[in-house]
């Protein structure tokens, strides 16, 4: 298993590695491995060198923040201030915004060393990181597979080592399902319970900044410090978690109840769904009261979840206009010509597909039988996790019904595609988290992910049964051999 | 043919708050351009808005001064849209739960017309064309509005522009808005069709748009009202579309069209939380309202027992109507604070603006003081007016132009003996004014004056003289 941040933290403390040196070697690694992954799009490393010698001023200091001096990557689409963030669109192309996202802005406070912008599906709409305008990262894995998406790029690094950890933003699965992808843990945290502000929108109502690491007592502890509400995001909920989280992580799981859903394993992999029975059984043996419940809504929640989220993507996209920022068109014959223009040559094909669903399920006439129907099973889907979270602690779920697609493997269809999401979206649609940890692999050797789903702002519970397959099923995070840390 | 207008009135108007809508940036006009701006005002990628709650406030107080139902549960709409000065494709404003319904505004007529709702939302930018080349100015961008929305009740030009008038004043008395419709903080869109009389259905309407004064208004009601007649009258039919109104030609013509598409596909901001107005707060902001401009109107009829004509006059401007009251506070008679105000102070004034912001040298007391001699008789209302254009013209107060000594009154009997010296001393004046020529007498007018140094009650030394004259 790989160094801890906690660990990491106590070796810089004690002069072990100081986090310049750190920092060259994830840099080093990063130079190794990147050309080949594609995991980061855009690599800050004067700036990482620069703070890092920063980092070792403030660790002389007793109180240095625990996340002081260690690398980590940003998703492509949470700004930061004078660097670019272009969610791997063309239209986004050379957009460096003048104000940081007020995730990255409480990492830099407390010293974390950012070492660059990692890859992903377009505005994160995807499920490969394949509609990436950089091209797809590569599954580190294996390489001949995807890392998944939309947050690829953050799985991949994390799995490779070419960071301690990253973050990444998960509007219908894009941090659980590229961990599961990749191997690796991913925290899709409460909604409202991460600021959004700086996190460009994809379904503002959907999307969550969450952390990717290699062990769940490290996805606690960049939850601990990204988390809190922020008078920039009215979104955001003050939530007094009472103790820090990862004092929860140790708790037993005797007693505690798991709901199993049927629906969640119907067309499952029967290899998910055989490793997710096994892990199951792990609680069951350790004292949890294992509950099967129905979640019927579920069934439905997909589409709901394809209408909630394009509808309110068509209107946060319609700001790509060339006029302020980003990629404009070159040639125009009147200001009208020069939106459309800009918008045709900076938008890929899956980015023109969701804003014109979304423009149809919000126009006059549509409206009723589309977004408001959506807004009302969603309102069901809500009651349907209320009722059960009366009976259960936590639900356990596959992450998602596959492990990681060959490269450019089409489907039959983008729904096919869309299908893949479909253990996911229903958390992002109830606004409550969930995390995806490794749970063993598949016959190809890819890692295959279980989620383990929570009351809103019950990250404590969630960690700590994650915490507990980790440390006693003996499957570890990081299968990546050869990592900087490795 | 005769034709019975249907018209309804849409004003958006600026609210006074010091910060914008959604961010923390400054709402004061002008500036260089895009200096009041930040990431959430000019629609940053990931930038967020968080709703002013003054703005709400300010918004309750319009609803309830124009006699409105206060939503207590209300929320932000998207309106997208795509045009280069709304940075965000969108603007956030309400759609279909507005913070204020169902309100009205009483004309002097007696009859009322209907406010549908009003509701808040984002003002955008401004472009500026400039030898071919368009320029954005994002200050005005997020800077909070009201849309008021009247019912087609309105039935005259002179209706109109009555209901802008009122809905302007009584802004202005809630202190919201400065209303200033050459700015663009107050903007009216005259909704206009027109039916045959009896008719029960409505004609097809058109918008006009670029009505920059109360007067134009009337003139805009009245030439779109011709234009339809003319059109109606030759057999034609009535277009729905936006028009604008051009001061210069006192024209409407149609106005190219800023979006393609009327679909705005409306629906509630994800990033802006449904909001809560409870009573209690509606109730405080009830007892905040000053006194509307037009119960202020009643007062001074009726309990005051000032003229129709003098009490409009007052109440017409917000600060006009206080510095009176502070003077009547100060123990001003009614009468003699009006008529100065009205007389005196407004012949300083040229213009509507000039009485609006009534930037005068001088306090309500200091004018109290003044109006307070003439009231004791003191010294004569000529004296008051002359002494009054000093203090105006100076900024100083009544006793640094009338001393103590000059305030001695002049005794019944002193100016009884003072009239019969002027009649002594000007016999051609007596023999003229004996013989008919009634004007002479303002020689003896003069000499009283002079005498007294202009302290001399005037009426009442024309009544003496009269007497010993026989």
């Amino acid at each position: 298993m790989r160094t801890g941040i906690a660990e990491l933290a106590s070796k810089l403390r004690k002069r072990e590695i100081s986090a310049v040196e750190l920092t060259k070697t994830y840099i080093n690694n990063i130079e190794k491995l990147n050309p080949t992954l594609n995991a980061y799009v855009h690599l800050t490393f004067d700036i990482a060198l620069k703070t890092a010698e920063q980092a070792d001023q403030m660790l002389k200091e007793d109180d240095a923040p625990l996340l002081c001096g260690i690398p980590m990557a940003l998703k492509d689409n949470i700004c930061t201030d004078g660097l670019p963030t272009t969610c791997c669109s063309k239209i986004l192309d050379g957009f460096k915004p003048y104000y940081d996202a007020t995730v990255w802005e409480k990492l830099r406070a407390q010293g974390a060393i950012l070492l660059g912008k990692t890859n992903m599906d377009e505005f994160a709409m995807g499920s490969t990181s394949e509609t990436s305008c950089y091209g797809a990262p590569l599954n580190p894995i294996n390489t001949a597979y995807v890392t998944g998406g939309s947050s690829g790029g953050s799985a991949a690094v994390v799995c490779a080592d070419l960071a301690v950890y990253s973050l990444g933003s998960d509007t219908g699965g894009s941090i659980r399902q590229p961990a599961s992808f990749c191997g690796v843990v991913g925290l899709k945290p409460t909604y409202g319970a991460v600021s959004r502000y700086g996190l460009i929108a994809y379904g503002s109502s959907l999307d969550q900044i969450g952390p990717l690491t290699t062990s769940v007592k490290d996805a606690a502890i960049v939850f601990d410090a990204i988390k809190g509400c922020d008078k920039r995001d009215q979104t955001s909920v003050d939530h007094d978690y009472g103790v820090s989280l990862a004092e929860y992580l140790d708790r037993d799981v005797k007693g505690m109840r798991i709901g199993v859903a049927e629906e969640f394993f119907d067309g499952i992999n029967p290899e998910i769904k055989s490793q997710i029975m096994e892990a199951i059984a792990l609680f069951e043996k350790n004292g949890a009261i294992i509950e099967n419940i129905r979640l019927p809504a579920l069934k439905i929640a997909l589409p709901v979840y394809y209408i909630i989220a394009c509808a309110e993507a068509s209107s946060n996209l319609g700001r790509y206009d060339g006029i302020r920022y980003g990629h404009r068109a070159s040639s125009y014959t009147s200001i009208e010509d020069m939106i459309v223009k800009t918008r045709s040559e900076g938008f890929g094909d899956e980015v023109k597909r969701r804003i014109m669903l979304g423009t149809y399920v919000l126009s006059s006439g549509y409206y009723d039988a589309y977004y408001k129907k959506a807004c009302l099973i969603r309102e069901e889907i809500n009651r349907e996790f209320d009722a059960v979270f009366e009976k259960c602690d936590v639900l356990i779920a596959p992450t998602a019904p596959n492990t990681a697609f060959p490269l450019n493997y089409k489907g039959a269809s983008p729904v096919e595609i869309y299908l893949s999401d479909i253990c996911t979206v229903p958390v992002n649609i109830a606004g409550i988290p969930a995390i995806s940890i490794p749970c063993g692999e598949d016959s190809k050797g890819l890692p295959i992910g279980m989620q383990i789903i929570g009351r809103k702002f019950d990250e404590p519970t969630v960690l700590q049964m994650a915490n507990f397959y980790e440390q006693n099923s003996g499957i570890k995070a990081g299968v990546y051999e050869g990592g900087a840390r490795a | 043919m005769n034709y019975e207008i249907v018209c309804g009135i849409e004003t958006h108007v600026e609210l006074a708050t010091k910060t914008k809508i959604f961010c923390g940036c400054t709402t004061e006009f002008g500036g260089e351009p895009n200096t009041h701006c930040c990431p959430v005002c000019t629609g940053q990628p990931g930038s967020l808005p968080i709703l002013n709650q003054k703005v709400v406030e300010y918004a309750i107080k319009a609803g309830l001064a124009l006699n409105c139902k206060i939503n207590t549960k209300s929320h932000m709409d998207r309106k997208n849209y795509v045009y280069p000065d709304l940075p965000k494709a969108y603007q956030i404003s309400q759609y279909d739960e507005p913070l204020c319904e169902k309100g009205y505004i009483e004309l002097d007529s007696g009859k009322r017309i209907g406010i549908t709702r009003i509701h808040i939302e984002e003002d955008a930018g401004k472009l500026i064309h400039d030898k071919g080349h368009t320029y954005i100015d994002y200050n005005r961008s997020g800077v909070p509005l009201i849309e008021i929305v009247s019912e087609p009740d309105i039935s005259s030009a002179e209706e109109a522009r009555e209901f802008a008038e009122k809905l302007q004043l009584t802004m202005r008395y809630i202190s919201i808005s400065d209303c200033k419709m050459q700015e663009g903080s107050m903007r009216c869109d005259v909704n206009l069709s027109l039916r045959k009389p009896g008719d029960p259905n409505f004609g097809v309407r058109t918008e006009t748009k670029n009505i920059n004064s109360l007067s134009f208004i009337q003139k805009a009601v009245m030439a779109e009202a011709e234009r339809q007649a003319d059109i109606l009258d030759a057999g034609g039919t009535i277009v729905q579309q936006t028009m604008r109104y051009d001061e210069g030609t006192n024209s409407v013509t149609p106005m190219r069209d800023k979006e393609n598409s009327d679909d705005y596909r409306y629906f509630p901001d994800p990033d802006i939380l449904r909001f809560c107005i409870d009573d209690e707060k509606v109730e405080e902001i009830r007892a905040s309202l000053p006194e509307l401009p037009f119960d202020k109107l009643k007062r001074y009829i009726n309990v005051l027992g000032l003229s129709e004509a003098t009490a409009r006059q007052i109440i017409k401007y917000k600060k006009v109507a206080e510095f009176f009251e502070g003077a009547l506070a100060e123990g001003a008679s009614v009468k003699n604070a009006a008529n100065l105000i009205v007389g005196t102070i407004f012949s300083n004034m040229d213009t509507e603006e000039e009485k609006e912001l009534f930037d005068i040298r001088i306090s309500a007391s200091q004018f109290a003081a003044l109006v307070k001699l003439a009231d004791e008789k003191k010294i004569n209302i000529g004296v008051a007016q002359s002494t009054l254009q000093k203090m105006l013209e100076s900024g100083k107060s009544v006793d640094e132009f009338i001393k103590p000594e000059d305030l001695v009154g002049i005794s019944d009997e002193e100016l009884e003996s003072l009239c019969k010296e002027a009649i002594d001393a000007n016999p051609k004046a007596v023999a003229d004014i004996r013989g008919g020529k009634d004007k002479a007498i303002n020689m003896l007018f003069g000499y009283i004056m002079k005498k007294t140094g202009g302290k001399a009650d005037i009426r009442k030394a024309e009544a003496l003289l009269r007497k010993l004259m026989g």
